[in-house]
């Protein structure tokens, strides 16, 4: 692999940009592998490239029915964050967050991380209250978290809506600085480049339909390219998981599929310098300015099972309007594009990172819609706990029995109502 | 927008309604101590790409529970039928409530409150 570089780019760029390699190679699937690694999103590209450069596992597959980031990993809202409060997230999601830090040199590839903070509102002293709890916590886990008063958040974001007769009026916010976003389609192609630059064989357009066992031992998968044998199958197909967990003979899961929707206005010129989000009786909304100029937003759930990559009306109509409460100046602005996504949410809102009752097959899957962040950290997790067949002490708590054992990781303390999370 | 037949009011948005989830468990007895039965049912979840039976609370129609099946990929619609329909035959009778079936309508709904409470709805 040619690296990245300045010069690379001015060479190139003298030549036309004609002479660039391809990013990954596009192999046949051999017969057979070390590991599989069902899913060629951002997880599953993230898992073979750390089993690769932390485990020295090389020989390893990607399986992906369609193509690279055409899932989730190239549909979401691309916030990246680690203030969380429970035991069992807070240092996975900071484990994450400082693998981000590094991750563009780490992949020679410039993933357009920018730590351009995120500003959380608050609009009553219930919700300020609430909220100072979990940046406490967060910072006595040693996680950066600030808590900015009215004034202060006027001073970060002028033009949010602080009309005294706003319906709800800001009272403040909290800030976590080394938040921000990165560009989805990168981070997959990153994690996809180098990867396959330490061997591993990225396979598109290939379907696992169903799992081959040999004395109740994964030994293979089939798919539409054929049989591919391993002894070790890690599953990271995020709203697909159900699916295939039934065929793997995993039963149901506490995982129910949902759809998120996203949006984004045409481009304009540079209008907001960090990620502002809200939660309160009236909606959730989360808004940021992409380096193309254009406003990327997103609430709620459309709260319904689906498997249908399509959005629904009510939901639109609800986040237009949160803009409209917190950003009136938006008003006027076109939206370009809408669409959604098939997220897996989990019973308690939190992940899975974890071995199975299936000796050989592994689970990454549980993420809500808020698996992006995490990309990083769980191909870290997951690399380590199916090389050492157990959980790294980091992902040890996100186990796929946790609530059988009565264990829960919720945040929101909704219980168990996926549409709730 | 999802179109709901309600049997009692007719057809709505689904915005007029209150997602309730799956419809297709069946809750042990409150007598049971069975870990693993109260487990699986609280817990795990069959979540189909096809058919799904679902429950739908009518929040603001007529605030009957109903029992929909729809299809989680194409979103249709096959059938809606009322969750308790005794329950529902009390309110549907006359609209003007003598004291009489006024009482008997509250008891009704009662008791359908608390077999949603046994099924583990969430309102
Ligand atoms: C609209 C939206 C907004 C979001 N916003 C954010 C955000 O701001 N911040 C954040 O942290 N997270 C966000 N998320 C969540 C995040 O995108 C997901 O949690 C994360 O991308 C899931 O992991 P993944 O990238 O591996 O999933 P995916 O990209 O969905 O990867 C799964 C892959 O598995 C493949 N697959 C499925 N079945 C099979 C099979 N049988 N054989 C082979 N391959 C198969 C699929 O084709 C897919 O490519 C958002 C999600 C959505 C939809
Ligand atoms: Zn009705």
């Amino acid at each position: 692999m040619k690296r990245y570089s300045a010069f690379s780019i001015i060479k190139n760029g003298l030549a036309g940009h004609k002479h660039w390699e391809r990013a990954w190679r596009d192999p046949k699937p051999k017969k057979a592998y070390d590991v599989i690694i069902i899913g060629g999103g951002g997880h599953g590209l993230a898992t073979a490239y750390y089993l690769a450069k932390n485990h020295g596992i090389t020989n390893v597959a990607v399986l992906e029915k369609g193509w690279l980031g055409g899932g989730n990993a190239g549909r979401n809202t691309t916030i990246v964050r680690s203030n969380y409060f429970r035991e069992g997230n807070t240092a996975f999601y900071e484990h994450s967050l400082k693998l981000w830090e590094g991750l563009s040199q780490d992949l020679n590839y410039n993933v357009m991380f920018s730590q351009r903070g995120h500003l959380n509102l608050y609009f009553t002293p219930a919700q300020r209250d609430a909220l100072a709890r979990r940046y406490n916590t967060m910072r006595l886990n040693g996680i950066d978290g600030d808590w900015l008063t009215r004034d202060q958040v006027r001073k970060m974001v002028p033009h949010l809506n602080y009309a005294e007769d706003a319906r709800y009026e800001i009272m403040g916010g909290y800030l976590q600085k080394r938040a921000g976003t990165a560009r989805h389609d990168a981070v997959n192609w990153g994690f996809a480049r180098a990867a396959s630059n330490l061997g591993v064989d990225i396979i598109q357009q290939c379907e696992v339909t169903d799992f081959i066992t040999k004395a109740g031992r994964i030994v293979g998968v089939n798919t539409t390219k054929g049989e591919i044998r391993a002894e070790k199958v890690g599953m990271a197909v995020a709203g697909s998981t159900s699916l295939l967990a039934h065929k793997a003979g995993l039963g149901n899961l506490p995982i129910e599929s949902h759809k998120l929707q996203a949006f984004v206005s045409e481009p304009l010129k540079p209008f907001l310098d960090t990620v502002v989000v809200y939660a309160n009786g009236h909606g959730h909304f989360y808004i940021s300015q992409s380096d193309k100029g254009g406003m990327v937003f997103g609430g709620n759930i459309d709260g319904y099972n689906s498997y249908a990559q399509k959005g629904n009306l009510p939901i639109y109509t609800d986040v237009a309007s949160c803009a409209m409460n917190i950003m009136p100046a938006l008003g006027r602005i076109k939206v370009l594009r809408q669409w959604a996504g098939i997220m897996d949410m989990s019973m308690d809102g939190s992940p899975f990172i974890s071995k199975t009752k299936i000796p050989g097959l592994y689970l990454n899957a549980g993420w809500c819609y808020g698996g992006f962040k995490a990309t990083p950290g769980s191909g870290w997790c997951f690399a380590h706990t199916i090389a050492h067949d157990a959980p790294h002490e980091i992902n040890k708590l996100l186990t796929l029995d946790r609530f059988e054992a009565g264990i829960h990781i919720d945040e929101s303390g909704h219980g168990p109502f996926p549409k709730a999370h | 927008m999802l179109r709901i037949d309600c049997p009692v009011c007719g057809i709505r948005d689904h915005s007029e309604f209150s997602y309730g989830e799956d419809a297709s468990i069946t809750y042990p007895e409150l007598s049971n101590t069975d870990r693993q039965a109260w487990y699986e049912a609280v817990f795990l979840r069959d979540n189909p790409r096809g058919l799904h039976l679902e429950r739908w609370h009518h929040v603001q129609g007529c605030r009957q529970w109903l029992i929909v099946a729809r299809d989680t990929l194409t979103h249709d619609i096959s059938s809606v039928t009322l969750a308790h329909p005794k329950a529902a035959s009390q309110l549907k009778a006359p609209r003007k409530l003598t004291k009489g079936n006024a009482g008997k309508a509250s008891s009704a709904s009662k008791t359908a409150m608390s077999k949603n409470a046994a099924n583990g709805v969430a309102s």
